[in-house]
């Protein structure tokens, strides 16, 4: 098989003009008569159904959650980047391009790219509009910052809750056209598999969270927007509902998933404090800004910290990276967190976690100014810990945060399978091996606002598709499917719940293919989780009945698909051999410790395809071309 | 779930009339009118104090000009049948709108006065019906004779015994309470409301409502006492 | 520490209900009251009960799916925090808590503590947005918003829509969700064009879905999650007293207010027969 990205040839700059010009429109008084369907209702989804449905499309949009407005977009916390340059710090839509390019490490498709970065422009002006309350200077203009490391204030921002202030813009457009009758809400509604009809996405199938009724609903085109499998992991920063699912069933269904094993772990979140843990709570990456990270010079050193004098501290990062010191990226931050606390300097009761310590900037700046920045940060980290962090350092732990593989697409966001799109952090596209801080949001926007519209109007226009109706052999077959997962499930009625297989599947696959990887690990890793599989199948207890409202069933189909989607990430992971972004090979780094890529060898995108279960998935390679930003080492010393 | 459109009321005044927030604002300009009045009439009574020449000589200019007084009665009652009216519509709503109840609920942040304005309200009414046949119909008056055009013997008399006065303090307990949570909230349902300004509104809200009561009080508890014959 | 839970047990919503007391034991100081009912939950799965159902889904306090009464508190009795964030050190060893779901009538219930808010949406679809079509945008700086502006709209903004001001109104109100989005949307430049129209519809929606209406009580704000303060229900009132007074010929509809779940058919949207 052979991927082709359609990335439209000429200078990069004019790629999207030049893709959109050529595509096919579909005539104004045509869109009512074709039926999209929208999966997810993030910031990817929310937008694209939105504004497919402003388009005279008529829409059917999905989520499981018992509002669109839940997503977990809603989540996100910093802000999102636009290449706007209203500061004057000498920022453009190339220098984005360029960061993100470079902070994916290589691993990113540049046209993709610069595609994000010119978008960004119109999403600040787009959501400016609908009411979004971004922070504003006395002037009335917006403000910015400088987030995650970047060298100009391009990130815009709502509080500590810019996600939740662009996903509810989204929501309301979303359902503005609801009230306008262009898109039909289906809330509590999971998708369960794709029907894939004469190689064309046709439909869905989905269980009703209620009722338990397996329902299918047929279109022209399907569009994913579920968000990132995170919650492999069992503990990460993702909502408990966060799942794999919707694009784990297309995948079995044909569209190859790229990059499985290119995961973020962000590094400064609350510590697990117990086995009862269900999800870590993320602290905005400002706290580094001002905060010092260290842990005791000594192993297993139980003092208090205001115990331990300078001397027997070990301000660990200002030591290897005298330049960038706390203000490292995120990958670098979090393996050198792991690496202390393997050496057994961790602090906390169980080890696993390292000081922020906020004493130095108190004693420079005084409690008011650190209150004012990070005021409501502190207060949540008490709330949770019950520990006063103006008075004793914080302790942090690296989480599992963002996921930056997903299922391939091309330039115009379609998968492998025609009549397939896939937006937002459902996708692999624009982050390569490693994604910036307020990065995310924009990428979600800028696929469901801007390109998924104009994309699948062009498939529309130019393919034919044949009528079809319920009585299709694929689409029987595929609610016989789903019917006979769900009645599985419930029949096996064994001894140990699904929250104890994924609570137990999640440490395995952040021991081996966590923050840092080895060969050795993940093959041990595969075999692990093959069982650990196989006992899922005999032993899971899922009580209750499949026709009424029933979370552990709901759980139940979630948790199987991570078991297949945590081995394809291992396999994905041993077969590249090299280190970059988010994926650390310990058998590749420099002398430093640092990643190591290997641009000859494994500058492209590892998209993988579904062999049926058991059987080694095919590897498909799509070759990266860096004509714009050449390949170089990441340094941070 | 696929949106159904349903129109309502076409008419402008019937659609505001049946809505809650309708509902509220003409209960908080009814209010605001029954308010006036309450101030008015507490300043009017406190001439009892003054003896009987200026107190009936105040009832005498009071229905000196009969078209100024009905007019003035007129609007009182229209205040108080639409403040009735309206509390009855949102009365009854409030009872569809949770129709299975908590078996346990704290009240955290609201004042008794405001929870109880169901209660204090159609007390209020008894004792205005009451005090209407009492003082100004002079059809029930238990242990004194009224006499027409004597404002001054009636109060008197009337305050002598001792269950008419309790009554009468009672009721105006109960008006001071619903004078504390009308008195703000009649701003805040007309949309008046401001993060600075509102916390003085509600204190004074509840000085004016002690001062009311203090005076309406203040003509029994006098008479009782002995400083008023 | 070891808590008994008084759980609120309803199988549907057509079912009838009835509390229900656990003990949950070795409960963590640290753990949220959601962690512990998902100890509980272990607990019954493994002794072949049913679990129980509640509504969760980010934990960290923002996406307002949580929410329950406890001890007769929406949230519970820590202020400005959701039951996913409320820590279980804030109760006593020893405690019985009374856990029961939000009651209105525009909540039915679906299973246990979880009920059916789709009522907020409608409110929502009725006028709770800034009619801008994607593209149709100008840059964002053309309109400059006052920085007092934007942090009030961004105050009232914060709402989650998790319901818990209805929760604890005594007139089961949804004032205080419908103001916020009114008062948001209301105090933007962005948002006055339609700041008359938008109220009446969200009022009428708000009204048509079988809520309370507001008496000014204020128990909603003392236990809204993210601090809403009362005077967004005062702009909601002026908004539509002011439309109403402007108003000329609005046609003014509202959304069925369905509570059914089930959508009727096996096969939804057929391509190429709705024309």
């Amino acid at each position: 098989m052979q991927l082709d990205a359609r990335i439209p040839s000429g200078p990069i700059e004019a790629a999207w003009d030049k893709a959109r010009f050529n595509m096919k429109l579909v005539n104004p008084a045509n869109k009512r008569k074709h039926s999209i369907i929208v999966v997810g209702s993030g910031l990817a989804g929310a937008s694209a159904a939105a504004t497919l449905g402003e388009l005279g499309y008529r829409v059917s949009c999905f989520c499981f959650q018992d509002s669109p407005r839940r997503a977990h977009s809603i989540a996100a916390q910093g802000g999102i980047n636009a290449a706007k340059n209203y500061q004057n710090d000498g920022d453009s839509i190339y220098r984005l391009f360029y960061d993100t390019v470079k902070g994916g490490d290589f691993r990113s498709r540049e046209a993709n790219v610069y595609r994000l970065a010119q978008i960004s422009v119109n999403i600040i002006d787009q959501c400016v509009a609908q009411g979004v309350p971004f922070a504003r200077e006395y002037g009335g203009t917006l403000t910015n910052r400088s987030f995650g490391g970047a060298q100009v204030s391009r990130t815009f921002y709502a509080r500590g809750q810019t996600g939740q202030q662009l996903l509810l813009g989204a929501y309301q457009a979303l359902e503005r056209q609801v009230q306008a009758g262009t898109v039909t809400m289906y809330p509590r509604t999971e998708m369960l598999d794709l029907i894939v009809i004469d190689d064309h996405a046709r439909g869905i199938v989905t269980r009703n969270l209620v009722t338990g009724e397996i329902d299918t609903h047929l279109a022209d085109a399907v569009i994913l927007g579920t968000g990132g499998y995170g919650n492999v992991y069992y503990l990460s920063t993702n909502a408990k509902g966060s799942n794999v699912t919707a694009i784990w069933r297309a995948h079995k269904k044909g569209a190859l998933f790229a990059n499985p094993c290119f995961t973020q772990i962000h590094p400064t979140c609350i510590p697990v404090s117990g086995d009862y843990q269900s999800k870590l709570t993320l602290m905005s990456e400002s706290l580094r800004n001002d905060g010092r990270i260290w842990v005791p010079r000594k192993k297993g050193d139980k003092r208090a910290p205001d115990e331990i004098p300078e001397e027997d501290r070990d301000y660990y990062l200002e030591r290897r990276y005298p330049s960038f010191g706390n203000l490292v990226p995120r990958d670098v931050a979090s393996r050198n967190a792991k690496y202390v606390c393997d050496e057994g300097r961790g602090v906390g009761e169980t080890g696993l976690g390292v000081y922020l310590d906020f004493a130095d900037a108190i004693q420079r700046l005084g409690r008011k100014a650190i209150e004012d920045r990070y005021g409501n940060l502190f207060e949540m980290y008490q709330r949770i810990t019950d520990e006063d962090p103006y008075k004793v350092p914080m302790r942090i732990y690296p989480a599992i945060h963002y996921t930056m593989g997903g299922l391939w697409v091309d330039y115009y966001l379609m998968s492998t399978i025609p009549g397939l799109f896939v937006v937002g952090e459902a996708n692999f596209s624009d982050h390569g091996a490693n994604r910036l801080g307020a990065s995310a949001l924009m990428q979600g926007l800028s696929d469901g606002y801007f390109i998924v519209p104009y994309t699948v109007g062009d498939y529309l226009a130019t393919n034919k598709l044949e009528r079809v109706d319920e009585s299709h052999f694929e689409i029987r077959n595929a609610v016989a499917c789903v019917e006979q997962t769900v009645q599985k499930l419930l029949s096996i009625k064994g001894r140990r719940t699904v929250d104890s297989f994924h609570r137990e599947l999640g440490k395995i696959v952040w021991e081996y293919c966590g923050m840092s990887r080895t060969a050795q690990g993940l093959e041990n890793a595969i075999q692990q989780i093959r069982q650990l599989r196989d006992e899922y199948w005999q032993n899971v207890n899922v009580p209750g009945s499949g026709e009424d409202f029933n979370q552990s069933l709901e759980k139940a189909g979630r948790v199987a698909d991570f078991f297949e989607l945590a081995e394809l990430m291992c396999i994905d992971a041993l077969e590249r051999n090299e280190s970059c972004g988010g994926h650390f090979r310990e058998e590749y780094q420099t002398a430093e410790g640092e990643a190591q890529r290997d641009d000859d060898n494994y500058s492209y995108v590892a998209a993988w395809g579904y062999r049926g279960y058991g059987n080694p998935p095919d590897l498909v390679k799509e070759p990266l071309d860096f004509e714009y930003v050449h390949p170089a080492q990441r340094s941070y010393k | 779930m696929s949106a159904t459109l349903v129109s309502v009321r076409e008419s402008r005044p019937a659609r505001f009339w049946d809505s809650t927030n309708g509902q509220k604002i003409v209960m908080g300009i009814t209010g605001a009118i029954l308010f006036v009045f309450v101030i008015a009439h507490l300043l009017g009574n406190l001439q009892v104090f003054l003896g009987p020449e200026a107190l009936n000589a105040y009832g005498r200019f009071l229905r000196g000009v009969p078209e100024i007084l009905w007019i003035v009665r007129i609007v009182l009652l229209a205040a108080v049948i639409l403040h009735i009216w309206s509390s009855i519509k949102l009365g009854r709503r409030k009872l569809r709108a949770r129709p299975i109840g908590y078996s346990r609920k704290e009240n955290i942040a609201s004042t008794y006065a405001s929870r109880t304005m169901y209660w204090s309200g159609p007390i209020i009414l008894a004792f205005v019906i009451y005090h209407l046949l009492h003082l100004t119909a002079g059809i029930v008056h238990p242990g004194f004779d009224f006499v027409e055009g004597d404002v001054y013997h009636n109060v008197v008399a009337s305050f002598q015994v001792w269950y008419v006065s309790a009554w009468y303090i009672f009721s105006m307990v109960l008006l001071g309470f619903h004078v504390r949570h009308g008195a703000w909230s009649m701003f805040q349902s007309v949309g008046i409301n401001h993060a600075r300004h509102t916390s003085i509104l509600k204190n004074a809200a509840a000085v004016v409502a002690v001062l009311l009561v203090l005076g309406y009080v203040s003509i029994p508890l006098g008479i009782l006492l002995g400083l008023v014959k | 520490m070891r808590l008994t839970l008084k759980i609120w047990r309803q199988q549907t919503r057509s079912a009838s209900g009835k509390f229900v007391t656990y003990s949950v034991d070795n409960v963590n100081s640290d753990m949220s009251m959601l962690e512990c009912l998902d100890v509980l939950n272990e607990q019954l799965i493994e002794n072949g009960d049913d679990p129980v159902a509640f509504e969760h889904d980010c934990r960290e306090g923002i996406c307002g799916s949580c929410g329950f009464m406890i001890n007769g508190i929406a949230h519970g009795p820590l202020p400005a925090t959701t039951v996913c964030q409320l820590t279980m050190r804030h109760f006593r060893d020893g405690q019985e808590l009374v856990l029961e779901p939000w009651r209105a009538k525009a909540f039915p219930l679906i299973k246990d503590l979880v009920v059916d808010r789709r009522s907020f949406d409608r409110i929502i679809a009725a006028g709770g947005y800034i009619s801008v079509s994607t593209g149709s945008a100008p840059d964002g700086n053309a309109i400059l918003v006052p920085k007092e502006s934007a942090d009030r709209a961004m105050d009232a903004a914060a709402c989650i829509g998790c319901g818990a001001c209805v929760a604890a109104c005594p007139n089961a109100s949804a004032a205080l969700f419908t103001g916020a989005k009114i008062a948001h949307l209301g105090i933007l430049p962005q948002g006055k064009p339609e700041r008359d129209i938008r109220a009446i519809r969200m009022v009428t929606q708000m009204n048509a879905e079988g809520f309370g209406g507001c008496t000014n009580i204020g128990e909603c704000i003392g236990v809204c999650p993210k601090e809403i303060p009362l005077e967004v229900i005062a702009a909601m009132n002026r908004d539509y007293f002011r439309g109403s007074w402007r108003e000329r010929d609005n046609v003014v509809t509202t959304l069925r207010p369905f509570t059914e779940w089930s959508t009727g058919s096996k096969l939804k949207v057929d391509p190429h027969s709705g024309n």
